[in-house]
């Protein structure tokens, strides 16, 4: 799967971002269907779900999660999610990732049509325990379950570890720890590793640092970061991991999706703005900044709601 | 420590333009005493230059009309640097005459974005400018340069880093001790931001260059992270991110302080500001504004544990 595929590419990577280089391509993880309407207050209706999704397959994007399988107990948000699965148009060429925290969720999202799941693991004991009421060596167990099936079905996993840059309940989080919960999931089989700022805490400083720890146990080319913007950091944090080699970004459109910490403060860093600042640096991402930013004007209008996108909202001329 | 080891200066000043920049584009038009007391909160925070006001018509800036009445009222505080701004030899006599002990003037990377402002060419600016430098150099007042439009103008679009090299080298030249370079829309990216830093560092020196970017287009932190990483150690910023884009309507300016100072903290870079003390200026002026913070920092502290 892609974790061999990315083993031949890491010294030519390592290299690069040794003199200082950036990427030339980057890959951006649209998460905005999903960890951005997840935190959203509005629940959307299942046609502007697919609609937004729609939209988002058209801009170039090559991954967008789509939602998520879990109880709508838990996240009434995406209690949907076999009906988006099933009704959005799946272009070719793109990935429609979505969460499967356990084995039940596995088994649905297949049946639903899913190609590609993710799991979500933390770097925070307490973070686990407060999320999913248990320890992260038994979040880890119950995801063996979940590598095991996909394995079998050849379906890829991408691991999420949140809490990488702090935490909310525990405050600073070790990048050994980072580093050690980071292996255990790409040893298990997920090829990519997602690295969250979940609370947005991290600054270029922290961001380096972890990396560094990570990058040790864990090939470059597998690593993607997932920048949350509470505290304005994302995009200095974001320009750190691509100069260290990281050429997988996540962003929500619109920078859809509160922080559940802070009340009020922002989330995610918005796709708009990402794709703005790669544009500069000569990155290619394939994507067309209009038609996203169209896309963000949509998902707003649906949510009654202003973007969180600076460039959206500049759409200056000139 | 941190910033010793990586190549980034240990320590970088930061000039706070939020009383002078900031309220200068704000719709709200802000009393006297109320400038008078956003200028002294900031005195107390550690904070080493705060842009006070600007000594310009008040038919052109109304919102620094009492331009007089500020620089008189407020406290000076010892090591912290109160510079006005001096568009003119008039308005220079007057800011010396009302206590000013600095002054700026403001230059621009570009003719177009220079003759809407001020109805003048970049030549013929830099002629008044030189006119204030000599006076303030003859009462030994030292002058800051500024260079608008460095990384794009709203009305010829790119601009080349060989024109901002060049006009920050006339200012440099003339006698300016610093010039600060500024994003004035926001358009720049750490591409460009590189780009123009490279063209610019062949004529000044590295210690008389500053960065005043607005964060526009989301950009500012990651620029002034790349310009840091060039060896910058100079940046300017606005308290609670106050003053936005005259160029794009409802668009945000300068980049907030409290986010600077946060990111800066981070990486283990000293500024002697203390952000607790600079969120609580933010939030008076915001009050007094009726308005939000632009500062993510602010918004986030303000509402920490306040779990949903």
């Amino acid at each position: 799967l892609g974790s061999l595929l990315s083993f031949p590419l890491s010294p030519q990577v390592s290299a690069a971002a040794a003199a200082g280089a950036f990427p030339k391509r980057v890959k951006v993880v649209e998460v905005g269907p999903r960890d951005g309407l997840q935190n959203e207050k509005t629940i959307v209706p299942t046609p502007v779900k697919i609609g937004l999704i729609n939209m988002l397959s058209e801009t170039g994007l090559q991954v967008i999660e789509a939602t998520s399988f879990v109880s709508p107990k838990w996240v009434p948000q995406m209690a949907d999610h076999t009906e988006v699965m099933q009704g959005i148009n799946k272009i070719p060429g793109v990935s429609y990732p979505v969460l499967t925290p356990n084995l039940k969720g596995f088994q649905a999202a297949v049946a639903a049509g899913a190609k590609e799941v993710s799991i979500f693991g933390a770097a925070s004991e307490l973070f686990t325990k407060k999320n999913i009421n248990c320890s992260i060596e038994e979040s880890l167990e119950r995801f063996g379950e979940v590598m095991t099936a996909a394995r079998a079905a050849s379906i890829p996993v991408r691991g999420y570890v949140s809490c990488v840059l702090g935490c909310p309940y525990e405050g600073k989080i070790s990048p050994a720890k980072v580093a050690e919960v980071s292996k255990k999931m790409y040893s298990m089989g997920c090829y990519e590793i997602s690295l969250g700022d979940t609370i947005g805490i991290g600054t270029p400083g922290s961001m380096k640092e972890m990396l560094t720890a990570v990058m040790k146990e864990v090939p470059v080319g597998a690593l993607a970061v997932h920048c949350h913007d509470t505290y304005g950091q994302a995009l200095a944090n974001v320009l750190v991991a691509l100069q260290m080699g990281v050429s997988v970004v996540d962003a929500s459109v619109a920078g859809l999706g509160g922080c559940p910490y802070a009340q009020g403060a922002s989330g995610n860093v918005a796709t708009e703005d990402l794709v703005y600042m790669l544009n500069g640096l000569g990155i290619h991402t394939g994507v067309d900044l209009q038609k996203l930013m169209d896309t963000g004007t949509f998902i707003c209008n649906a949510l009654n709601r202003r973007t969180n996108s600076k460039v959206s909202q500049a759409n200056c001329r000139l | 420590q941190e910033s010793k080891t990586s190549g980034l200066p240990e320590y970088v000043k930061i000039v706070e333009v939020g009383p002078r920049d900031g309220l200068q584009n704000e719709k709200v038009i802000v009393p006297t005493d109320i400038k008078i007391e956003l200028i002294n909160q900031l005195s107390k925070t550690g904070l080493p230059a705060i842009e006070v006001t600007s000594f310009v018509s008040s038919k052109w800036v109304p919102q620094m009309a009492d331009h007089k009445e500020v620089m008189r009222g407020i406290e000076r505080y010892p090591g912290v640097q109160y510079p006005v701004l001096t568009p003119n030899l008039q308005g220079f006599h007057s800011a010396i005459a009302a206590g000013a002990t600095e002054v700026s003037v403001f230059g621009a990377a570009s003719e177009s974005f220079s003759k809407m402002n001020i109805n003048c060419s970049i030549e013929e600016s830099i002629d008044k400018f030189e006119e204030v430098v000599k006076a303030a150099r003859n009462m030994n007042i030292p002058v800051r340069g500024y260079v608008s439009c460095a990384l794009g103008c709203p009305y010829e679009g790119n601009i080349t880093p060989a024109k901002v090299a060049e006009v920050s080298k006339r200012l440099y030249s003339m006698g300016c001790y610093e010039i600060s370079l500024g994003d004035t829309i926001g358009v720049g990216t750490p591409g460009s931001m590189k780009r123009m830093l490279e063209a610019v560092m062949k004529e000044i020196p590295l210690n008389a260059l500053a960065v005043h970017c607005h964060d526009t287009y989301g950009q500012a932190l990651a620029n002034i992270l790349t310009a840091i990483q060039m060896g910058v150690a100079v940046v300017d910023s606005s308290v609670a991110g106050l003053g936005g884009c005259p160029y794009a309507k409802g668009a945000t300016g300068n980049v907030a302080t409290e986010d600077v100072i946060y990111m800066l903290n981070g990486l283990g870079i000293n500024t002697g500001v203390d952000l607790y003390a600079v969120m609580e200026a933010g939030n008076f002026i915001c009050t007094a504004l009726n308005k939000k913070t632009n500062s993510k920092v602010a918004q986030a502290s303000f509402n920490i544990g306040t779990v949903n």
